[in-house]
């Protein structure tokens, strides 16, 4: 099968790959970018430990074609922190221990970091509606749903 | 082993202490490397072929087309992977669920697996291969299953445990039985008695991470597998054995470990990497799909469980019984025994007796999940428990604070108990604000108790003394939640020296001896042991290195806050070493300084844990929210209190979903309806309320420290809490897990109309 | 001489009897004499039999002393998750 050429944007560097018609984003980004902090849990898009942001917009990437991100710009986990200085969620997610395996947390930043973009003071019902669509099995959300909330404040007071 | 386990009551430095995790930034920044993000050069793809049957005969397997495939580097059966279990059964059950032999015995049983350049070019090859299925009669059901007429999973299979052996073959592995006195007696001095049946259905570990490796055999004998496992040396021993190579010469690494809660204690496609990368002399990637992970690799049993309980107006339970069976998938198991050692482990009880069924069914082997079989005990016991206090007109707590466990107690399991947390606990569920928090209309309270052992076992650590002072600590026990932080800081609690001094890793089967997996809450309780003897083993050396710088005897250098320090009037003008003084000039005086420990952590503290929570029932729908809920548990010693409470919060979570949302579905063709996240559902951020927690420390006098496990015994009230809860809100008693809304409506029904 | 307490389905395959006086200093020499005694018990003891002791329970510690006067009990040797 003839590979399809694909120009994009990954992390704000610019990114020519060959893929498949059928190959997803997940598996462009794992497989021939090297870039495995995104997840696969499920490839069904129930899971969200596959999250990225593409066009600003938070989506599952195991439900997005390679082919589809041209021309766009998209965001991972391997973008968040800029040079050494971590994102106050990445700051937080290791103060407050939201994480016990960590298998699903580059999905709960990157949609923690789309929720707060969209709601810089969420409540606490809409931190746990906007965080739905991803899952974590070790924590119980408990510590990983007061990381978001004090990021929240400490990215209001910068 | 001079090493001294006993609980000393010291003061602490560093433990209990709440630093952040040493592999914390990898993971936040997507660096950490699991099962699924490591590759070898020329690595292949494997797959999996399947059974779609939940039990039939494998006639004939042609994989001609396939081999013939353009891009496919291999293809292999059972006949790749010849039995060389050499009469251990459960092994050779191992090697029968990784790639079955004669029958596929569960939809999703693994019947062929292919090699090849990637996964398109692999999935074709799978389409490829002809299986001639003759398909047989199949059962799904624990209850159906223990029928005399079910349809025979094993003809081999002969109860075991019964006085005499039985003249037919049954679906019963085996019967077990724990007790003393005599029930009979007991239930004749009752003045109440409440007799129920319970059923909970099949759950899943669900890990987010599917099972995943990378395999690489070479022509000499010698492999290498990188994989995401509780117990990269348990594995190694597997595949070794099953593959038949060199344990010494197959060097499993664990990856970062994406959850397994049990799930991830036995190989199931290891073995088959294995094979297909000997067969295509290349290195072989196999990842499970989530549809793989739910139909093939280990749920939890399905059980139906009788439990009757009789007590005195006083509220002293005079006895209590209960006939526990569970599945346990299509091969043997003790999951049963497990159920029926644990049922009433919370309580002081004269006359006890509790009997288990094995029995095996059409679905996959099922596998330990989290304190195993005991969350189902639980919930039955509770339930009868919660019951019989109504009954009594006493309350809830007052009735279990009357007849718990305590010190000095004979188990309902056997052995009399030493210092133990269940009073405490639920003394101090009596005093807990929650208790007082105000409920409104279709809401309740429910509370429970649960159990676990808590396991050590064999373990091997390595401490490691750097020239500038920093301290490596190499553990072979996976870090499943956080103990590489925790055993940092036993590491620098016993040197005296700053937790960032410390850097704990994983060490591969080769780098370090052997160890149990990560199970039975042991990880921490083990391997902090371990460290210690490591740690007391280096002070050792690092006494001997400052006397022989001073040039005094060993016997008058003592070791405080992480210096060496000469004791005595006669040594006033030596100023103490620090270990950073004694690392720096340890090549002058003998080399590297390091601390090593090889023991066996037994003595592991029992534990118990009693949990509160708050539901509100929807009558309308039958759908139930959990608006508060609390945990409080024995910890022995928390070493690093915020992964206790994560342990706490994360087990009462999977009960939470295991009690009103999660079960296995199959359909009449025996097959598996829901094997994926959308109609397995587990709980969401947006299902829970925050989760409370209480550590409790009554310490195990059996460890330097106090510890006990923590991991497992706070999946154990769950389910019983909940179905207290509901029962108080609405006043039905549920005994079918999970309280789905159709069972809770149908429930309600019921109770409309009387 | 030390009383050992054998649980219900072990029982079984040692005449019946849950308890026995046996002459005993480690958990090691135990086994070795319960099995001389009652051979159908060895194949459990290779499947896995856990020691109390007073209470605490040994899964591997063969060479674990047994007290005089100590409460003893047989278990079987359990799976975690």
């Amino acid at each position: 099968m003839a590979g399809v050429a694909v120009s994009t944007t990954i992390n704000g560097d610019a990114v020519e790959y060959l893929c498949q018609p059928d190959e997803t984003l997940l598996e462009v980004l794992r497989d021939r970018l090297g870039l495995t902090g995104a997840k696969e849990g499920c490839g069904t898009g129930d899971c969200g430990a596959c999250s990225v942001i593409v066009d600003g917009r938070l989506v599952c990437s195991c439900l997005v074609l390679g082919a589809e991100a041209e021309g766009r710009e998209v965001e991972t986990i391997e973008g968040m922190a800029h040079g050494d200085q971590l994102h106050p969620l990445q700051q937080k997610f290791l103060e407050h221990a939201a994480l016990q395996c960590g298998i699903c947390t580059p999905g709960f930043l990157i949609a923690a970091k789309d929720l707060l973009a969209k709601n810089p003071s969420p409540t606490e019902e809409e931190i746990r509606f906007g965080l739905a669509g991803n899952l974590c099995r070790c924590t119980g959300y408990d510590k990983i749903v007061r990381a978001v909330q004090d990021a929240a404040n400490v990215m209001k007071g910068a | 082993m001079n090493f001294d386990p006993r609980f000393s009551g010291r003061k602490f430095a560093s433990v209990g202490t709440r630093p952040i995790r040493p592999d914390g930034i990898d993971k936040v920044t997507g660096r950490a490397r699991y099962g699924a993000d490591f590759n070898m050069a020329g690595q292949l793809v494997g797959r999996i072929l399947r059974s779609p049957h939940a039990h039939a005969v494998i006639k004939k397997i042609d994989t001609s087309k396939a081999e013939k495939l353009a891009g496919v580097k291999a293809v292999i059966t059972a006949k790749d992977l010849p039995d060389l279990t050499d009469g251990d059964a459960a092994m050779y059950d191992i090697l029968d669920n990784s790639m079955a032999r004669k029958k596929a015995l569960y939809d999703g049983h693994a019947v062929a697996a292919v090699a090849a350049i990637d996964a398109r070019t692999a999935r074709e090859a799978l389409k490829l291969i002809e299986v001639d299925y003759e398909v047989l009669p199949h059962v799904t059901d624990v209850d159906e299953a223990a029928q005399h007429h079910a349809p025979l999973i094993n003809d081999q299979v002969f109860t075991e445990g019964l006085e005499e052996k039985p003249a037919k073959p049954s679906n019963i592995t085996k019967r077990t039985q724990f007790g003393h006195g005599d029930v009979h007696a007991g239930f004749a001095q009752a003045d109440f008695i409440v007799e129920r049946s319970f059923k909970t259905e099949q759950t899943h570990q669900g890990y987010i991470e599917p099972h995943a490796c990378v395999a690489s055999v070479n022509p000499d004998g010698t492999a290498d597998l990188w994989v995401c496992t509780q117990g990269h040396f348990v594995y190694r021993q597997h595949c070794a054995q099953l593959l038949g190579l060199e344990a010494s010469k197959l060097r499993v690494t664990s990856s970062e470990i994406g959850g397994g809660f049990g799930g991830k204690t036995h190989v199931w496609a290891e073995p088959v990497a294995l094979a297909l990368s000997r067969k295509a002399g290349r290195p072989v990637k196999l990842v499970m799909t989530r549809d793989e992970v739910f139909r093939a690799s280990g749920p939890t049993s399905a059980t139906s469980i009788d439990v009757k309980i009789g007590a005195k107006k006083d509220g002293t339970i005079t006895a209590a019984e209960a006939t526990l069976r569970y599945s346990c998938g299509p091969y043997a198991g003790s999951w049963a025994e497990i159920g029926a050692m644990t049922a009433f482990a919370c309580y002081k009880l004269e006359n006890v007796k509790t009997v288990g069924y094995e029995v095996l069914v059409n679905r996959p082997k099922t596998a330990a999940y989290r304190a195993p079989s005991a969350p189902m005990a639980a919930f039955a016991v509770e339930s009868v428990v919660d019951e019989l206090a109504k009954e009594l007109g006493m309350d809830a707590v007052d009735f279990r604070i009357k007849n718990a466990a305590q010190e000095g107690t004979r188990s309902s399991y056997g052995p009399v108990y030493g210092p133990i947390g269940i009073g405490p606990t639920l003394e101090a569920v009596k005093n807990h604000p929650h208790m007082k928090a105000p409920l409104k209309a279709n809401q309740g309270r429910g509370m429970a108790c649960g159990f676990w052992f808590n396991f050590g076992g064999q373990t091997c650590t390595d401490l490691n003394i750097g020239m500038d002072g920093t301290v490596s600590l190499a553990v072979g026990t996976v870090d499943v939640g956080g103990s590489r932080a925790s055993l940092s800081l036993v590491a620098a609690e016993e040197l005296g020296i700053d937790y960032s001094q410390v850097k704990a890793v994983v060490a591969d089967t080769s780098s370090l001896g052997y160890n149990d997996m990560t199970d039975g809450s042991r990880g921490t309780f083990s391997s902090s042991m371990a460290t210690i003897s490591a740690a007391r083993n280096a002070i050792k050396i690092l006494r001997e290195r400052a006397a022989q710088t001073w040039d005094i005897p060993v016997e008058d250098v003592v070791w405080e806050k992480g210096h060496a320090i000469a004791k005595g009037e006669k040594y006033g003008n030596l100023s103490p070493l620090s270990l950073k003084d004694i690392a720096a000039a340890s090549g002058k005086t003998g080399g590297p300084i390091a601390g090593h420990s090889e023991l066996v952590a037994d003595g592991a503290g029992v534990s118990f844990a009693t949990h509160i929570c708050d539901v509100e029932v929807d009558p309308e729908t039958g759908s139930t929210r959990v608006i508060r809920y609390t945990v409080v548990q024995d910890a022995g010693k928390a070493v690093h209190p915020t992964y206790v409470e994560g342990q706490y919060q994360g087990g009462a979570a999977q009960g939470i979903g295991w009690a009103l949302n999660e079960e296995y579905i199959y359909g009449k063709d025996g097959r598996l309806q829901n094997p994926g996240f959308l109609d397995y559902r587990i709980p969401v951020c947006s299902d829970l309320p925050m989760i409370d927690t209480q550590i409790l420390e009554i310490p195990n006098p059996n460890h330097p420290y106090g510890v006990r496990g923590v991991g497992e015994t706070s999946i154990v009230p769950p389910l019983a809490a909940i179905a207290n809860a509901v029962s108080n809100a609405v006043g039905v008693r549920m005994t079918h897990i999970p309280m789905s809304p159709p069972r809770i409506l149908a429930a309600l029904e019921a109770e409309r109309e009387g | 001489m030390v009383e050992v307490t054998l649980w219900g389905s072990l029982s079984a395959v040692a005449g019946g009897k849950a308890k026995h006086d046996i002459e005993a200093k480690d958990i090691r020499e135990l086994f070795r004499k319960l099995a001389e005694q009652y051979p159908g018990i060895e194949p459990w003891i290779d499947r896995g039999i856990a020691v109390a002791i007073d209470g605490t329970i040994y899964r591997d510690t063969w060479s674990k002393e047994l007290p005089k006067d100590a409460e003893i009990f047989l278990l079987p040797r359990l799976a975690g998750g």
